[in-house]
Formats: C-alpha cells, structure tokens, sequence
C-alpha cells in the first residue's frame, strides 16, 4: 500500500474530507495505483478534474503515484 | 451617425463632430490605440498638453450581446512612457454606444492649475461643471456625491487623490453597478494623464438615447450573439455557479502556488505558505462565516453573464471592500507576504479609496518591502505606507510612481517591472509563455495582453508545459493578436475561455461585430485586425525612443533560481525578438 497527501480545491472540495483550506487529506492506495484510480477513491465523477499537480508538476490521470506524493488537484477554473 | 466629442480642457468646451471615415470600422483599442497614434506625437511629455486620453466603447458595447461593457482607455502612459490601452467594465461605454459616440476624446491643457473640472454629458450635450469640491476627498465618498447630484442613471469615469496629484500609478475609475468606485482602467498611470488636464469626472447619461446602439446587419448580430451566449452558458470555467461565479478570479492563487509559478515576497520564490487563506475558496468561506449564508459573485457591468465580480465582509458581515480579485490578493497579498484577508480587502479598499492601480501598488509595497521600509508579512505597516500615499507625502509621491520609481529611489535591484510597468501575478521563471508577453507586449508587463497562462496552467486552448522551452514566442504572439481583437469588441477577455475551447463561439464574437458593422469578417479578420493593432503600437512606441532592449524582463529573472523549481529566465533574446520580427 502506498500513501498519499491530497488537496482538493475549488468545487472538488465538496469531495474533501478534510474541511481545513489547503491541508491535505490521506489517502490509501494499492501499489502502482494511477492518479485516474485516486479520483474514483476519492468518489469524484469522471470528467471533472482539470488539472492534477504533483510535486508543482502537472501530471496526466495516468501518472503511476508514490508513496508520500504530494498532489494537488483542480476542477475547470480560470481568472485573471 | 457616429460622432466624436471632443473636449478641450485649455477652453472648457465640448463639441461634437463628425467621425472621419477612416475610423468608421474601428472601435475599443483599435479605435483608442489608432487615435493616439494618430493624434499624440509619440515624443510628448505624458502629463504635457500634447497628451490625449481617448474613451471608445467596443463594437458590442451597447448592444445585447453577453458580457460586452467594456471601455477602453488609450493615451501615452506616463508609466511606462509608451502607448497605453486599458480597459474596464461598466455602463459608462454603453451608454457611449447608445448615443452614438463612437469616441471621448480629452485634449487641451488647464491654465489655471490645482482647478477640476467635471463634463456632464446628456442628449442635450456636453456641459462643464467646477468639481474642486470633489477634490482631495476619497473616491467611495465622491463618487457617492456626484451620483446623489447626477442621479442614479449616470455613470462616472473619473480619478482619485492619486489622478489628482499626477501620480504614475493612478488608474482611471468608474462606478460598478451599486455605484461603488471600485472599477478600474487602472494601468499604466493614464488616471494621472487625466489629473494633468484637470479632469475630475465625466458624467454620462443617455436618458432618451435608444435601448440599444445601431446594428447594421441585424441578423447576422443575432447569430452571433447566440453563438457566443450558448459558449459562455455551458464553458465549465464560465457557466453559472462555475469557478468564476462562485469562488471569482481568486480561484487561481491555488492553481499558480501548487505551480510553483505564485510570486511571493517581491517575486523572491514561486510559492506562498499562505495561499490558502487569500485564495477564492477562503473569500467564500469567509463570506459564509461572517454572513451565515453562501454568496455567489455579482456582475461588475450591466449585462454580464460570467459575473465574478466579489465583495469581502468584515467580521461584524458589514461590506469591507470590493472587489478582491485574484490579481489584488495576489498583490496586496503573497507578494507582499501578507496572509490576511482582512489586510489585503483593506488594501484594496485603499487603492480604490486613493484611485491606483492595484498590481502596480502591490508591486511597488513589495519593493518597498525590499527596501526595508516595512516587513514583509506586516499588514498593517503596509496599509500606513498607502496612508502616506493618500496623504501625498514625499514617500507617499515615492510609492504613488510606482514599482520602477521606489526601486530606483530606495536602491533596490529586485524591481520586477517591464517597461517601468510592474509584473501581475503570474512568475515567468516558472511559466516561460507569460514571460514573452510580458517582455514583448507594447503595454509593459501585462498578462491580459497576452494570456498564454490558458494553454500553460489552466488547460485551456490545448495544454502546453509551462516550465517547458520551444514555441513560446508564437504562443504569445497568437495570444497578443486575438488580445487586440477581443480588447475592440467591447467583451470581456474572459469570454476567451469560453471562445478558445468552444469554435463556434469564437465565430460568434466574430458575427456580432461584423454585424454591428455591416461586414463579413472571418477568423483572417481577427488576425489581420489584431496584427494591425500591435503594429499600430509598436510603431508608436519605438518612435518613443523604445528599441528591443526594452523587450526583456528585469535581469534579476536570469540569474536568481525561483523556487521551488528553482529556474531562471532563460527563454532566449532571439526568441522574444522573434514575436514581432515578421509582424
């Protein structure tokens, strides 16, 4: 099993378990889990995260995870 | 017939005229960026009597059309020193458009100075009012006194203590939809080129103008328009209680700091401790705390649909200051190492109050910062140096002129400016694509000129690797172009997001201003129009006395590594020449 820290932000965050803006929550996942498997462990539908960011990286849903990456993830959004 | 008015500050008087052919397909910065270029000489002194500032709305304005009140603004900055567009939201263009003044144009010289002058403009005509008794008061207090005297259908551009003094930070302001000064055309210093010529306001109502401005080809309009509406309605970023409506444009401080790509601390490393807690998730949090309920964002403008427009409230759920967008908790925040929402509102309200530019105050506190006139991280220490501002002190003039003017007085080499013209939030070292615009734009360091963040951070319009080298220059040069072309239409730029992802959006745009005109314009329109726009500037600014060593960032970005990627500047001086070598 490997761990990970996670921060969801934006609208993702009615997924969070963790209420606290910008700490991570952990989660639990087999070995050579893929960050596409971490959002269906989180419970968020598919199509809805925009951007995952590991280590200031942006990485794809197939992005293979190690234990105790930082990842941060984002619905749609934009400013200016 | 569209119509010029002119206003001539040296006599006091107003007078219409007929718009020359020549400009009779141009509106918004095509409009402001060709008459300046037409009409200042790039040599004059921007606060001399050579200087204009001219007012367009854009080819939608007036009509309509979804999220198309803006107004542009051009005149010679006395900034950066170079030509100057911004633009901003609110009914004041509408109601241009509706009365058929396709320009405002502000020339002349006062010969009684310390004198204000306000111009009350009606379908009766343009009359001039003494205004010293708005002088040297905050803005929420004289703009609430001159939409008592004026009435609440007016609208009200005008300038601040700052505007007033002549400061090169003064941004021009105009009323949002409560009545609130709160916003702003606020870069490049063009509030203190309407100071020069002592302009206090211009008060606009179009009582018994029509609902809507004139539409040559009302079909090919309509279609457009439906076009537009229905890629705006079901975009992710755009649609109701999407990103912008509910957390606003402070929904990105997250997304750059997880980028490493968040300046902070006068650009000293790409990541904030404290993002969090001045993000857009923290503005709504805070909202729901303090006032027991949700609340989503309000419009800025009559007729917009995006409407991420925010008000933070105070811990007693009273009103503190509007509106804290991602750029001014960006600046007034992280960069300035604050963490506090209640400091970063108050610093906001201050700008408005004081009539600056959010970015640029942000930028200039930070080096001031630097400089050790107050600690990073010290809210309070901040808000007393924009209280020397208000109060027109010498530090106070110091930190009113800007980022480029504090560094140079107090000694600093941290000063990151373009074009004397102070970076926004996003971190070149980390996001290489902002940093050819930055570089290359005619505006100085502006994001909006030319927003390659969409491809690089937000995964929209394609996906491209911020840290990444390589093609950089033509992705800004594309983005600089569309910018021109958007900028004249009168929208939003944030209808950007929606149109890139969405192609029958963008043809939309493109319908509802070739029928407003009475045109058939393609996509080759936009490029042709935009090119023609950046040449138009760029020709001014190197008659100015610009040359390409004015095309790169501040040197600091080349060999101070940015954490936490720990980089450096390196996108090559070949490659940002290249944007405009062949344009």
């Amino acid at each position: 099993m490997i761990q990970v820290r996670v921060r969801l932000y934006a609208t993702l965050r009615a997924y969070a378990s963790q209420q606290k803006l910008g700490e991570p929550q952990i989660v639990q996942l087999p070995d050579g889990a893929t960050v596409k498997q971490l959002i269906a462990a989180l419970g968020i539908p598919d199509n809805i995260v925009r951007k995952v960011f590991s280590q200031g990286r942006a990485v794809e849903e197939d992005h293979v995870l190690r234990d105790g990456e930082d990842i941060g993830m984002f619905p749609p959004v934009a400013g200016g | 017939m569209a119509k010029f008015l002119r206003i001539n500050m040296t006599t006091q008087t107003a007078t219409y005229e007929d718009a020359p052919a020549k400009y009779a397909l141009m509106a918004g910065r095509y409009l402001t960026s060709t008459l300046v270029a037409d009409q200042v000489p790039p040599s004059a002194h921007p606060l001399g009597p050579n200087n204009k500032i001219i007012l367009a709305p854009g080819w939608a304005t007036g009509t309509s059309a979804p999220t198309s009140a803006r107004i542009s603004i051009g005149a010679k900055s006395p900034l950066t020193g170079g030509i100057k567009e911004s633009n901003a939201g609110t009914g004041f263009g509408q109601q241009m458009a509706r009365m058929e003044i396709q320009a405002i144009i502000v020339e002349g010289f006062p010969t009684t100075p310390g004198k204000f002058w306000g111009v009350h403009i009606t379908q009766n005509g343009a009359t001039f009012f003494p205004a010293d008794e708005y002088a040297g008061k905050g803005n929420y207090e004289a703009w609430r006194k001159i939409i008592e005297r004026f009435g609440k259908k007016a609208d009200v551009m005008g300038v601040g203590v700052a505007g007033e003094k002549r400061m090169t930070n003064a941004g021009i302001c105009f009323n949002d939809m409560q009545g609130r000064a709160s916003r702003y055309a606020g870069r490049g210093g063009l509030g203190a080129v309407v100071g020069s010529k002592g302009l206090k306001f211009i008060v606009i109502d179009d009582t018994g103008a029509p609902p809507l401005r004139p539409i040559a080809d009302k079909d090919l309009f309509m279609q457009g328009q439906k076009k537009l509406t229905q890629a705006i309605r079901t975009h992710d970023i755009t649609k109701p209680k999407g990103g912008l409506n509910t957390y606003g444009t402070a929904v990105l401080v997250n997304l750059l700091n997880e980028a490493g790509g968040f300046p902070t601390r006068n650009f000293s490393s790409g990541r904030f401790e404290g993002a969090p807690k001045i993000a857009g998730e923290a503005i709504f949090e805070g909202n729901k705390q303090r006032l027991g309920k949700e609340l989503y964002n309000h419009a800025c403008s009559p007729g917009c649909i995006i409407q991420c427009s925010n008000v933070w409230h105070d811990e007693k759920g009273q009103e503190a200051a509007s509106c804290l967008e991602y750029e001014s908790v960006w600046s007034l925040g992280a960069n300035c190492g604050i963490d506090s929402l209640d400091d970063a509102g108050e610093l906001v309200r201050l700008c408005n109050d004081i009539g600056l530019d959010t970015i640029e105050a942000g930028v200039t506190l930070a080096v001031a910062m630097e400089a050790g006139l107050a600690k990073f991280g010290d809210g309070k220490a901040a808000i007393k140096l924009m209280h020397e501002i208000a109060q027109g002190t010498p530090l106070g003039h110091i930190l009113g002129n800007g980022a480029a003017f504090t560094g140079r007085a107090f000694g600093v080499i941290r000063v990151p400016t373009v074009k004397g013209q102070g970076l926004p939030a996003y971190e070149p070292r980390a996001v290489k694509g902002i940093g050819v615009t930055y570089a290359t734009s005619p505006m100085g360091a502006d994001h909006t000129a030319g927003y390659t963040i969409a491809p690089e951070i937000l995964g929209v319009s394609g996906k491209q690797d911020p840290l990444a080298l390589g093609g950089k220059a033509a992705l800004s040069k594309g983005f600089q172009t569309a910018t021109a072309f958007i900028d004249s239409t009168g929208h939003c730029l944030f209808i950007a997001f929606p149109i890139l992802d969405i192609g029958s959006g963008f043809e939309g745009m493109i319908e509802e201003a070739a029928g407003v005109l009475g045109v058939q314009w393609t996509a080759a329109d936009v490029t042709r129009i935009g090119e023609e726009i950046l040449r138009t500037e760029r020709k001014f600014n190197e008659a100015a006395g610009f040359t390409k060593k004015d095309d790169r960032l501040p040197e600091f970005m080349k060999y101070e590594p940015l954490p936490p990627h720990n980089v450096v500047y390196d996108v090559t001086d070949e490659e940002l020449d290249s944007v405009y070598k062949d344009m």
